[in-house]
């Protein structure tokens, strides 16, 4: 057996009042795919963190080829040989690919050499980049590429991914795999962070498991079932949301040709979107990002104001209502992003709470705020959706991301909607709370509500929904029952020429 | 080395403590530059910041502090909501102007005759006056997307020259003797802005002031249009999904703030000033953009801080004459306060942490 790239033993890292880390130890080999697993806050981030440099843990070591190793700073990391391609991009939208590479590096060579540089290297490896291109024009799977190119330029001995497929279309996720598999022949072993099961059974050849900052397991996951994986992430038997066979009720919200120009220059303009919701149905909307997401749920909550009859709700023409009024009549909504949106991070939860619920709620009367009964609808959203918090008067960004999403998503469900529009509700959420939050959309349901759930993680939205439909540069498919659809089909569906280029792997 | 660590929440503690600790900030390095100007540093900040309250004098300062505070407090009032909604309304100095013209015009039209529905009568002109004059960079943005920074701040220079025609021209004392300026509306009882307890400096806009505060502290405490406004400055795309809408906070923040100057102007006017006169501005509108910020946009802090800038002008003033201070020095230090507040702003969201992140 090889001797191991990089050995972990012992790492321990605390912060006031919880344990990130507690005595952790594995090998990562070279050339091999290991995959971490855990929920969140299992401390998989704090360990990449310690071994990218930035985060020092309290106690243990690191050894990187047999040398001690405990870099200070990423810069170290990255001299060392350990590259990483972070959950949230960090690109500039205005500037070009090229560009945007020399601004990571040290001493950037000039302009002709990057975009020689990348077009080597995209070759190579399979991934179609055009050095050329404005970031703000690529897909997230294409700016996925411009940072797994910028690590790769540096020819790194370890690679770590930070949940790289929860924005890539099933095809974009095979071109990316197909890299991986050629990086990792070449020797180059890769950290693999990722909820998603599935994925890591294909993929990697070895995994880890975190769970309360401890290593609870290690499992080859090739010969270990999905299942077995997640309770072992859990530490408990998983909770599969079940869904009750119902007949699908009077319909309830209509969009009839809806179409709106962007709202922004990196927009995406929605184009003649037809499509009935009815009550008591889950409309499953898949898409990958920037297909008119967002747009789609602006112009459904009201940020966004159509013409009258290309939305109607019970009948009633409501493209030009205000969001506030929207609310009144039932029709609520729960953006993506969560910091800056569906709540303003340094606003309290309480403050957050009467944000949207001030009008079904009746937290005001006359104009005022009755702070003292928003205060107890957050408590009741805190205490029906599990948030953790020490208590509403905490500040929404106190809140790590998941607990956050279960506060902006419980917000609304407890205000009884008639029709619920939800973008991403389980966004790096981790697994027992997705589950919960997917249970309280299908509960609201067979309540007889309607909701439409519109997410990235098609495995999410066949779980759900009753009826799927995709999103593909502003337009809409027609709606199929979910049952029986193949991934095939979704791929169809989600808009075959996007970004389909097959990956050239030079063999 | 120090390193930065942003919070988790804001501190309670520091969001009151920042403001005293710039204060203390400002003496000890105001104190360094009377120094170095050859005077002695204990005894002009002494001069400055205890004798208008404490000297045997006192009985004359502490009125003016009234006089000074009340159109402070009243325009920063106005500015802070719009600063909170991220509103940044310069002009407030032009707002007053106009305030003041527009309110001494009604007056001036009824002279000589008396009445008591003039007084009130003016006050409104005054407040519409300046919500007008705010309203142009208001527009100008909801429509056409201009900056409200640069067009209310080059609307003070429009004002001023307003003000200068005005006093040589439509409103110039008939029986002035040619003199620019108009008549004295403090020596026409129907217009004029009288103490309301003889002596003691408070006259009707001290009071207004007074009910401004409370009047914006239930409003951001209590109503949902302050929580709005808060929304819409912390995150924009938050208050557009929570139903606000950006154009009409706009033109009500411009026009709260506007209104509010006006009335300072008016007050001023028709009070301590008396007539409309080339010089009649002296820079309250621009002090209270430092009062607004000084006071955290707190409406209490407000109260307290434009309590203390008028502090800072009586006791330059009697620095100058009594001390022969240069006026320069003055508002050095009061630049320096605005600073070191900013300054030390980041401990309310950052901690500070001595001797970690060294590079191991």
């Amino acid at each position: 057996m090889n001797s191991p790239l990089l050995r972990l033993s012992g790492l321990t890292k605390a912060y006031p009042g919880v344990i990130a880390n507690k005595d952790v130890s594995f090998d990562i080999l070279p050339g091999e795919v290991h995959a971490l697993l855990g929920e969140n806050g299992a401390g998989k981030s704090t360990l990449v963190k310690t071994i990218y440099g930035l985060v020092k843990p309290d106690s243990g070591t690191m050894t990187l080829q047999g040398q001690p190793f405990q870099p200070p700073e990423p810069r170290a990391a990255r001299a060392a040989g350990v590259a990483m391609v972070f959950q949230h991009f960090s690109l500039f939208d205005a500037m070009n690919v090229a560009e945007n590479i020399a601004l990571g590096m040290e001493n950037p060579p000039p302009q002709r050499e990057i975009a020689a540089q990348v077009r080597k290297v995209s070759d190579q490896y399979g991934l179609p980049l055009d050095p050329d291109r404005i970031v703000g024009e690529l897909s997230a799977g294409e700016r996925q590429r411009v940072e797994i190119i910028r690590c790769l330029l540096q020819d790194p001995k370890l690679l770590i991914m930070d949940e790289p497929t929860s924005v890539l279309t099933p095809q974009e996720v095979a071109i990316l795999f197909e890299t991986l598999r050629k990086l990792s022949s070449e020797g180059t072993a890769i950290l693999y962070i990722s909820h998603k099961l599935e994925e890591i059974r294909t993929l990697c050849d070895n995994a880890t498991v975190l769970r309360l900052g401890e290593v609870v397991g290690e499992c080859d996951p090739k010969t270990t079932s999905a299942r077995d994986m997640a309770e072992l992430m859990v530490g408990s038997k998983l909770h599969v949301p079940e869904k009750a066979d119902k007949p699908a009720g009077d319909t309830v919200l209509t969009l009839q040709n809806l179409s709106a120009k962007a709202p922004h220059r990196f927009g995406t303009a929605l184009k003649d979107i037809t499509l009935e919701v009815r009550k008591g149905e889950v409309l499953g909307i898949g898409g990958v990002a920037g297909n008119g997401q967002d747009e789609l749920v602006a112009a459904l909550s009201g940020e966004m104001r159509v013409a009258p009859a290309m939305i109607s709700y019970q009948g009633r023409a409501i493209g030009q209502m205000a969001p506030n009024a929207r609310r009144r009549i039932g029709l609520l909504a729960a953006p993506e992003e969560r910091m800056g949106h569906a709540a303003a991070p340094d606003m309290s939860l309480t403050e957050n709470a009467v944000m949207t619920a001030m009008t079904r709620q009746e937290l005001t009367s006359r104009g005022f705020v009755h702070w003292g009964k928003a205060r107890s609808f957050a408590e009741g959203v805190i205490k029906t959706f599990d948030v953790r918090t020490p208590g509403p008067a905490n500040a929404a960004r106190s809140l790590s991301g998941g607990n956050l999403q279960k506060f902006v998503i419980g917000r609304e469900i407890m205000q009884d909607p008639d029709v619920l529009v939800v973008n991403q509700p389980t966004w790096g959420v981790d697994a027992s709370a997705a589950a919960a939050i997917r249970q309280a959309l299908l509960d609201l349901a067979a309540k007889g509500a309607a909701v439409i759930v519109i997410s990235q993680d098609l495995d999410e939205l066949m779980e759900i929904s009753d009826r799927f439909a995709a999103l593909n540069e502003g337009r809409l498919s027609a709606p199929r029952p979910a049952k029986g659809l193949t991934v095939e089909e979704i791929g169809l569906m989600l808009g075959g020429a996007h970004d389909m280029e097959v990956a050239h792997v030079d063999a | 080395m120090i390193a930065l660590e942003k919070r988790p929440q804001p501190s309670r503690f520091w969001t009151f403590a920042t403001p005293l600790l710039a204060v203390i900030l400002t003496m000890i390095c105001g104190g360094l530059l009377f120094a170095a100007l050859g005077k002695n540093p204990f005894e002009t900040i002494r001069t400055i910041f205890f004798d208008p309250l404490f000297s045997e004098f006192a009985w004359f300062y502490r009125p003016q502090l009234l006089i000074k505070g009340a159109p402070l407090v009243l325009i920063a009032i106005g500015l802070s909501f719009g600063f909170r909604a991220g509103i940044w309304n310069i002009g407030a100095e032009g707002q007053y102007i106009v305030g003041a013209i527009c309110g001494a015009a009604v007056g001036l039209a009824f002279y000589p005759t008396e009445s008591f529905i003039i007084f009130p009568l003016m006050i409104v002109a005054g407040a519409l006056g300046g919500l007008l004059w705010a309203m142009i960079p208001g527009v100008l943005r909801v429509k056409f997307g201009t900056n409200e920074i640069l067009v209310s701040l080059m609307l003070v220079y429009v004002a001023e020259q307003l003000l200068a025609s005005m006093a040589l021209g439509a409103l110039r004392n008939p029986d002035g003797m040619g003199f620019p300026g108009s008549r004295n509306l403090s020596q026409y009882p129907s217009a004029a802005n009288l103490e309301i307890i003889q002596g003691s400096g408070m006259h009707w806009g001290v009071l207004t002031a007074f009910i401004a505060v409370i009047f914006a502290y239930v409003a951001l405490s209590r109503h949902v249009f302050g929580f709005h406004v808060r929304l819409a400055g912390q995150s924009p795309r938050a208050a557009r999904f929570a139903g606000v809408n950006p154009a009409a906070l706009i033109l009500i923040c411009m026009g709260l703030s506007g209104a509010l100057a006006g009335l300072a102007g008016l007050f001023e006017v028709a009070g301590p000033a008396g007539q409309i006169s080339i010089d009649f501005n002296v820079g309250y509108g621009f002090t209270a953009i430092i009062v607004a910020f000084l006071g955290r946009l707190h409406p209490v802090g407000i109260l307290l801080a434009g309590g203390l800038m008028a502090l800072t002008y009586i006791g330059g003033e009697i620095a100058q004459s009594n001390l022969g201070l240069p006026l320069a020095a003055i508002q050095l230090m009061q630049g320096m306060l605005l600073f070191f507040l900013l300054a030390v702003d980041v401990l309310t969201n950052y901690r500070m942490r001595f001797g970690q992140g060294k590079p191991a």
